[in-house]
């Protein structure tokens, strides 16, 4: 027997489907037509701003659109992260809110909303407040240098890469403020793991960026997709052969690792930890851990992205699909190996894990930036 | 006449009459508190720190509290403390007839109920003298074989969740659904079956059972492949377990260690095999012991591959079960009024997790005198002070997860 509910799901089905297609569809030529949308943008800002105030103006609106963009990323990202999860683990996921679960975050994120937002009476309060901020603000301002397409980019700094690198550990101080400041010995455990995480693996992730940055010879970022233009053999990954390969190794372990994911999930070991340096928090500011995750994720994989797979160069000489499009699609194909080891590996333990970055990654690292720097002369 | 009442932690008490009334009055004394003592403050110093792990942990398998005495990520000192889910399962049992125990030897161990249920059955048969037939016999080996599959399924899955790797747990539990399925079409019931009764069994297998036990061990081994692919060789798996929580034999034999866990440390010795019960020996298949092939004997690899591979050899059992399954009716023996003479009885058996036994005293009424539970678990979990000394706060879980201990029997 078909039961009402049924009936109705039947009914709304094909709606829902076409909605899903045009949907994507949508997103697809909004986000190849970004450039296109910039230019329009900037046409506007010309004809009726005042000319001292269009750089700020300009890059007010980037940042609006950049925090409007993280904002929204990780309502998707979660729900794709949940699919991917029970796909591997041969089950359904969501797929009671909306269309296989496409509105799942959205309750998910009304709940947190509406949830009692507890501080532990013990705890250092200011800071407690504070450390949610500083992790979401270190992630997002990482993006003011992301080139999303040629020209596309919110701030085109000349030292581009290096800023990335220095406002990324940003977040570091706000993992450790949040797991002092929660008065818990398992948040405190985290957060001093995440420091410790963070910190080693800065430093093969940064040598490995120093591998990139002597074949380009500048640290900007829009050089170094530009640098990568030709086709696909010219992307850096397949250029000196193996070098940059096991660079992009490298560097992709390191970006793993920065954004606390199994298998180095150590500051938020769950079944170690509880819950590690959030373990404390409810409600939105459990929120903006996760929105910072999610960021980051984001994050680590672009840069992957314009480092290694050519930013928004095509696969072809010849540009047939827009930039910023592939752009996207590299990042999101990154993102969902990200999410595709995470669900696949157990976890390292942390001396294991500092016995991988200090024994392995950085002596491999410093070996190939000699090499790379010895053939760049 | 004040009299000293040993082992229920009351001290010496003194009887009064008062108007005809026997007043009692108890002097508290609570002996674990002095056998066990908690870290003290003068007990650590300079870097110390004390780290309470549990009651409410997601990786203590249960209400298991432990103390850890830490510098920085490392155990100086672990101490368990039990007793969260202490139900007062032997005091209950001097207090209820005897077929009425058998349910709450289910909630014992709740993982396997099927193999504590039998154990107390067969120890109360061993009692009276009760001979069950070939079916009821050959029914018993098929469950308790499953529900071995069942429960070392929930064991090898959670324990890659301690490691930290999700996915293999959800495999494992996809086809432990499948097992308990199975339970609850025989039975009715999921978790806690009520179904080794004194003299038999409480049902009959239903038409079409076999030949879907026969399919599920059938891609059972499918499974197993699976997890061994995802976990077992994995080589981030294998670095965090097989050189932590190391049992040597002579400890594990010491603490009288039992099931995989004694195994594992590479010794040979299984109750189906040394002193076969319901019919085991008739049964062909493999006591597999710890290989040591990562690291030392007695690693927490070694006894977590134990149940992996004692996985295969129950599929075999169950096989040459389903073959040989007999014609009989399994209520013949059942005794219409549980009432054993005068005497006791102690028996064991090789449950998922090792050396259970009964043993029941009856003073010849129908209500017994003494029911004590032997639980494997309780022993694992004695040695755990000494293997997990001097590992990683990351090694606790592993190690604890290794033991496979179930609260529900250690606390009882």
């Amino acid at each position: 027997m078909i039961t009402r509910q049924r009936q109705i799901e039947m009914k709304i089905l094909p709606v829902v489907s076409v909605g899903v297609v045009i949907g994507v569809a949508g997103l697809v030529i909004a986000i190849g037509a970004l450039p296109t949308i910039a230019g329009l943008v900037a046409g506007v800002i010309e004809s009726y701003v005042p000319e001292e105030l269009r750089p700020a103006v300009g890059r007010g609106l980037g940042v609006a659109a950049i925090v409007g963009f993280l904002s929204q990323f990780p309502i998707f990202a979660i729900w794709f992260e949940r699919k991917v999860a029970a796909h591997t683990q041969d089950r359904l996921g969501p797929m009671r809110v909306g269309w296989h679960g496409v509105l799942q975050s959205f309750a998910d994120g009304i709940k947190l909303l509406f949830k009692e937002d507890i501080i532990p009476a013990e705890g250092d309060k200011p800071l407690f407040r504070l450390a949610p901020y500083l992790v979401v603000a270190g992630t997002f301002a990482a993006f003011a240098v992301i080139p999303w397409a040629d020209g596309l980019v919110v701030s085109d700094l000349n030292i581009g890469l290096m800023y990335i690198v220095a406002i990324g550990s940003f977040n570091t101080i706000g993992i450790l403020m949040a797991g002092w400041a929660s008065n818990n010995k398992y948040s405190l455990f985290g957060g001093m793991r995440s420091a410790a995480q963070l910190i080693s693996y800065e430093i093969p992730a940064v040598i490995t960026i120093l591998v990139v940055i002597v074949q380009v010879g500048s640290l900007n970022l829009q050089d170094v997709v530009v640098a990568q233009q030709g086709g696909v053999f010219n992307w850096f990954l397949f250029q000196m052969f193996p070098v940059n390969l096991i660079a992009f190794v490298v560097f992709f372990i390191c970006g793993l690792a920065e954004t606390n994911r199994t298998p180095f999930d150590l500051p938020e070991a769950e079944s170690e930890l509880v819950a590690g340096f959030h373990t404390e928090y409810s409600g939105m500011r459990f929120a903006f851990f996760f929105l910072a995750e999610y960021g980051a994720m984001f994050l680590v994989s672009a840069l992957t992205a314009v480092l290694f797979l050519g930013g928004w160069q095509g696969f072809l000489a010849e540009p047939l699909i827009p930039g910023s499009l592939l752009f996207v699609a590299k990042t999101m194909f990154l993102v969902f190996v990200l999410m595709w080891i995470r669900w696949t590996l157990p976890r390292l333990r942390v001396d294991q894990l500092m016995a991988m970055c200090w024994k392995y990654l950085i002596p491999i690292a410093f070996v190939l930036l000699l090499v790379a720097s010895f053939f760049s002369l | 006449m004040p009299t000293k009442r040993d082992g229920l932690g009351l001290g010496p008490q003194a009887i009064e009459q008062r108007d005809g009334l026997a007043i009692v009055t108890v002097e508290k004394q609570i002996p674990w508190s002095e056998e066990i003592p908690t870290f003290s403050i003068e007990a650590y110093q300079g870097d110390d720190m004390i780290l309470n792990m549990g009651p409410q942990h997601p990786s203590t398998h249960g209400v298991l509290r432990v103390e850890l005495l830490t510098d920085g990520e490392v155990v100086k000192e672990a101490r368990p403390h039990i007793g969260y889910l202490h139900r007062n399962f032997e005091k209950h049992a001097e207090n209820i007839d005897y077929p009425g125990i058998i349910p709450f030897t289910d909630r014992m161990d709740y993982v396997a109920s099927m193999a504590n249920s039998l154990t107390y059955a067969l120890t109360i048969e061993k009692l009276m003298g009760i001979q069950v037939n070939d079916r009821v016999n050959t029914i018993r080996v098929l469950m308790a074989e499953l529900q071995r599959i069942a429960s070392h399924l929930l064991s090898v899955g959670t324990y890659g969740i301690d490691i930290g790797a999700f996915t293999p747990f959800l495999h494992c539990f996809r086809d432990r659904e499948m097992v308990l399925d199975l339970f609850e079409w025989l039975c009715g019931a999921r978790l806690l079956y009520n179904y080794n009764w004194i003299g038999g069994v409480s049902h009959d297998l239903p038409d079409g059972w076999v030949e879907k036990c026969r399919h599920f061990v059938d891609q059972f081994g499918h499974t197993i492949d699976e997890v061994d692919e995802l976990l077992s060789f994995n080589k981030i798996f294998t670095k965090r377990t097989a050189t932590v929580g190391i049992l040597p034999p002579d400890l594990a034999v010491n603490y009288a260690i039992s099931g995989p866990n004694l195994r594992g440390s590479g010794i040979k010795w299984d109750i189906r095999k040394e002193e076969p019960y319901c019919g085991y020996e008739n049964y062909d298949f493999e006591v597999p012991i710890g290989t040591a092939e990562h690291g030392p004997i007695g690693s927490c690899w070694d006894r977590y591959y134990v149940r992996v591979i004692e996985m295969r050899e129950s599929c075999k059992i169950i096989l040459q079960a389903l073959d040989r399954l007999p014609k009989g009716d399994v209520h013949e023996h059942v005794p219409k009024r549980v009432k054993p003479a005068k005497g006791e009885a102690y028996f064991r058996t090789e449950t998922p997790r090792g050396e259970l036994a009964y043993y029941v005293v009856s003073d010849g009424g129908l209500i017994p005198s003494r029911v004590k539970g032997r639980s494997p678990c309780f022993v694992a979990m004695s040695v755990f002070e000494e293997i997990a000394r001097g590992e990683m706060i990351a090694d606790m879980v592993a190690i604890i997860g290794s033991l496979d201990i179930v609260l529900g029997e250690i606390d009882r």
